[in-house]
């Protein structure tokens, strides 16, 4: 097994959490942050339910410290405050003294923003700022900004895959030698764009999700924003740093089956699960958890169910559990939320439970673990699948 | 109903842009998806957003689509019993 | 440790650059603020059961990448990496204009899942059924090269030997109206646009996709070796110098062993100057070159420069278009490329024969 890439500092927002602490608490509570919207009007507020990050944002604005005439998305904000967190938990006190970067996701960008303004900006100059905040390098732009950080910088969007990429991109960069530390996550704010468009392709559950249940109904959409910062061995051991936990496995892989619905076998999931396992050097049987895609739409629990079931072969599939019963599905910021909880499992030797969860699925002989669980955990591999059949896994290990 | 199997086969044709067929080329038993016409799941979803839009009938189910879309005969059965507007 | 060479190139822009020899057919167009695609004939690549759903955007990229695939005889790759700036904007505009016009009701899907950054990307891996990597960047003007960058690391890390890489960027028409409100674009008493010459701010905007097939072997079709990629997201105006002279010693080169300097001049005034200081300083005697009054600017124009950079160091000879001055060298084997767009995303590309 190879020792993997070393993971210093997390934060994250989330609908269940401001910080990693919070986030931890309502995991091992049963604390979901399901409900109805409240910071967007929409005339399917009645009939969806989503996982909102409990601040406006004008609390955001001045949690920030952000000046007047700023243009910052919600999804820029979400981030900026996710990212700051992460640095300072690395102990990084000075951003440019070696070679650092950052890979950022995001699927929304500051979409959230234009949609609000879009017929408006003829009749309002004041409002023309937000212009330039629509693109999805704007959030990583300004995360930048506000870290001061001037080297590598970039991000990724393959939908709902997202942030598993930039994680994947940052410890290869790490791995090559390109880079001495990387901050790399994502962030999505819930716009009306999102939920009308995931609406449009009758996804959305309107009661809470149920991953992996036979009658599940659909996803809830969440957003969010979590990085975490890796670090060369070198940076660990020159700054004495305390490791997290490390990034062992990567893999992705593509579909190229439908723009939107995963193939019935799950190709794609497969075909990343194997390359992670290949990156690591692990077998499947030495997973001792397994955080799943699980959006509980009819479509990805079925063709991720069927993958998890070709992986193992005929061996027992570990205990495993979506989160998403918890936050909603955060889009591009899924897997960074989700890697923050996979790292926050091995620390914690934890299973963390599947809500929601009441039938089986008539498809196979899959159960979700249903309760928080004790156990010892080495290793958790975590699933991100997107639109565009861009699938992709990553491997967390003990440090 | 005539004339709503050729209103259908003009909505087909704009709302899912199929540049290169004209409505003489659909006939009303052909198969809509799979073999005949090759439409799939999305266009599923389009034709979905007609019936509401257009007929004032709102399916939950997706599904329900499949029996539905069968054909443009089985459209427009649907629609002559099923339409508010 | 494995190299890149550039095997295979397909270029679609505001420009005649398929179909052609190189840049013979080329004209200035200095009069309207946003230059439009010259079309290739979608029919002779996509499907029309393929493309009733896609924007011009993806049609463009499947052609571009069509033209790379077939320039460099593969008819499969391992891995697709793309890079765009604004993503499928005629698409977002239409589902956006949907969402507020019609008050959320009534929409269809097609046009939010063609949406999606990644469309481009998907749609080719879906037409080649390549199961491989597949990434998609988006972050302004370092798009395309974030794509080059993580390619190159594929070949050098031999997880793949041969990859499609491609930026791509399409112009909306409500999206250039709010550029234009923005001052990002030039405004009709500052054209002619003289890109040279500037005495404004604001830019002519383009559109285009550009694609490559990178391998790690030496072919017949093969244009150039991509040496070196880097990005950086902020330098100050007199970092710059350094910042190339590191980057050449880096690779074992200084400023006279590059034959031509691509410059990324778009005619926006005041971030200009980044390119004008090297040119009358540290570059004063090298061939230099520029493209954005051909291509227009977008994110991934770089994508355009890298299609001619490429072509210049196969045909050993540099079209007389694209010249800033009138230095001459011998040969035209090692070039490097620098951006930026306002000051951010810098960076810098560098490639031998």
């Amino acid at each position: 097994m190879i020792k993997g890439v070393a993971i210093t500092g997390m934060g994250i927002i989330s609908s269940i959490g401001n910080s990693v602490e919070e986030n931890y608490i309502s995991l091992i509570e049963n604390k979901i942050g399901i409900s109805q919207i409240q910071n967007i009007s929409t005339v399917h507020a009645d009939v969806i339910k989503v996982g909102e990050i409990k601040k406006t944002n004008e609390e955001l604005i001045a949690e920030l410290q952000l000046s007047e005439n700023n243009n910052f998305s919600r999804t820029a904000m979400i981030g900026t405050l996710a990212a700051k967190q992460a640095v300072e938990n690395a102990g990084i006190t000075s951003i440019n003294e070696c070679r650092t970067g950052l890979i950022s996701a995001t699927s929304v960008g500051g979409m959230d923003i234009t949609e609000k303004y879009y017929y408006k900006y003829f009749e309002n100059p004041e409002l023309v700022k937000y212009i330039s905040c629509h693109d999805g390098g704007d959030v990583a732009d300004k995360i930048a900004d506000e870290l001061g950080l001037k080297g590598m910088v970039t991000t990724i969007s393959t939908a709902c895959s997202s942030a598993a990429n930039s994680i994947m991109l940052g410890a290869r960069l790490i791995k090559s030698g390109k880079l001495d530390r990387v901050i790399v996550g994502g962030s999505d704010a819930l716009a009306k764009f999102t939920i009308n468009g995931f609406k449009t392709l009758m996804i959305l559950s309107d009661d809470y999700n149920k991953p992996f249940d036979n009658t599940r109904k659909g996803l809830n959409l969440g957003e969010a924003a979590a990085y975490l910062v890796l670090e060369s061995d070198e940076m660990v051991q020159k700054h004495n740093k305390k490791v997290l936990a490390r990034v062992s496995g990567y893999g992705n892989a593509n579909d190229a089956f439908h723009q939107t619905a995963s193939s019935e076998n799950g190709d794609g999931a497969y075909l990343a699960m194997k390359k992670a396992f290949d990156v690591s050097g692990l077998k499947p049987s030495e997973i001792d958890y397994i955080n799943v895609h699980g959006t509980a739409t009819p479509n990805n629990d079925l063709s991720e169910g069927r993958a998890l079931l070709r992986i193992y072969d005929g061996e027992k599939v570990p205990d495993f559990s979506s989160t998403k019963p918890f936050t909603g599905h955060t889009l591009a910021a899924a897997a960074a939320i989700e890697a923050v909880y996979s790292v926050l499992a091995i620390q914690n030797n934890v299973v963390y439970p599947n809500l929601n969860f009441e039938v089986p699925m008539e498809e196979f002989e899959l159960q979700p673990q249903t309760s928080l669980k004790n156990k010892n955990i080495e290793h958790v591999l975590s699933n991100s699948f997107g639109f565009g059949g861009n699938c992709s896994t990553l491997i967390f290990s003990k440090s | 109903m005539e004339a709503l199997k050729e209103e259908l086969k003009n909505k087909i044709i704009t709302t899912l842009n199929l540049e290169d067929i004209a409505i003489e080329d659909i006939a009303d038993n052909d198969p809509l998806f799979g073999d005949g016409l090759g439409l799939d799941s999305i266009d599923a979803l389009e034709l979905i957003v007609i019936l509401d839009k257009d007929y004032g009938i709102k399916l939950v189910d997706p599904k329900e689509g499949k029996s539905i879309f069968q054909s443009i005969e089985t459209m427009a059965a649907y629609i002559s019993a099923n339409r508010t507007k | 440790m494995k190299k890149t060479y550039i095997n295979g190139v397909g270029c679609i822009s505001t420009q005649k650059t398929f179909d052609t020899v190189f840049l013979e057919e080329a004209v200035v167009n200095a009069n309207d603020p946003v230059l439009a695609i010259v079309s290739p004939v979608y029919k002779d690549y996509i499907s029309p059961a393929a493309a009733r759903r896609m924007a011009k955007g993806v049609k463009n990229g499947i052609v571009a990448s069509a033209l790379a695939m077939k320039d460099a005889n593969v008819e499969n790759v391992d891995a697709i990496i793309t890079g765009t700036g604004l993503g499928c904007v005629e698409d977002s505009e239409k589902f956006l204009k949907n969402i507020l016009d019609n008050n959320e009701e009534f929409l269809t899907p097609t046009s939010f899942i063609q949406s999606t950054h990644n469309t481009v990307g998907a749609q080719i891996a879906l037409s080649l059924q390549c199961k491989g990597y597949n990434f998609t960047y988006v972050n302004g003007t370092v798009s395309f090269e974030s794509a080059l960058l993580d390619a190159k690391m594929q070949i050098e890390g031999n997880e793949a030997n041969s990859i499609l890489v491609g930026g791509i960027d399409e112009t909306g028409d409500y999206t250039m109206s709010l550029f234009k409100l923005a001052g990002r674009i030039k405004k009709e008493n500052d054209l002619p646009s003289d890109i040279l010459n500037t005495n404004s701010t604001g830019v002519v905007y383009g559109e285009g996709a550009g694609f490559f097939v990178l391998e790690n072997e030496r072919k017949d079709s093969t244009y150039a070796e991509i040496l070196d990629v880097e990005i950086k997201n902020t330098l100050e105006e007199n970092e710059i110098e350094s910042e190339i002279i590191a980057f050449l010693k880096a690779n074992n080169l200084e400023i006279s062993n590059i034959d031509a300097i691509v410059f990324g001049f778009d005619g926006n005034i005041i971030f200009d100057s980044y390119y004008k200081n090297l040119a009358e300083n540290v570059f004063a005697k090298t061939p230099q070159l520029y493209y954005k009054h051909l291509s227009g600017e977008y994110d991934t124009a770089t994508a355009f420069a890298l299609w001619m950079a490429s072509k210049i160091i196969k045909t050993q000879e540099i079209p007389e278009i694209v010249k800033v001055n009138l230095v001459t060298k011998p040969a035209y084997n090692t070039i490097l490329l620098y951006n930026q767009v306002n000051g951010k995303n810098h960076s810098f590309t560098l490639l031998s024969k």
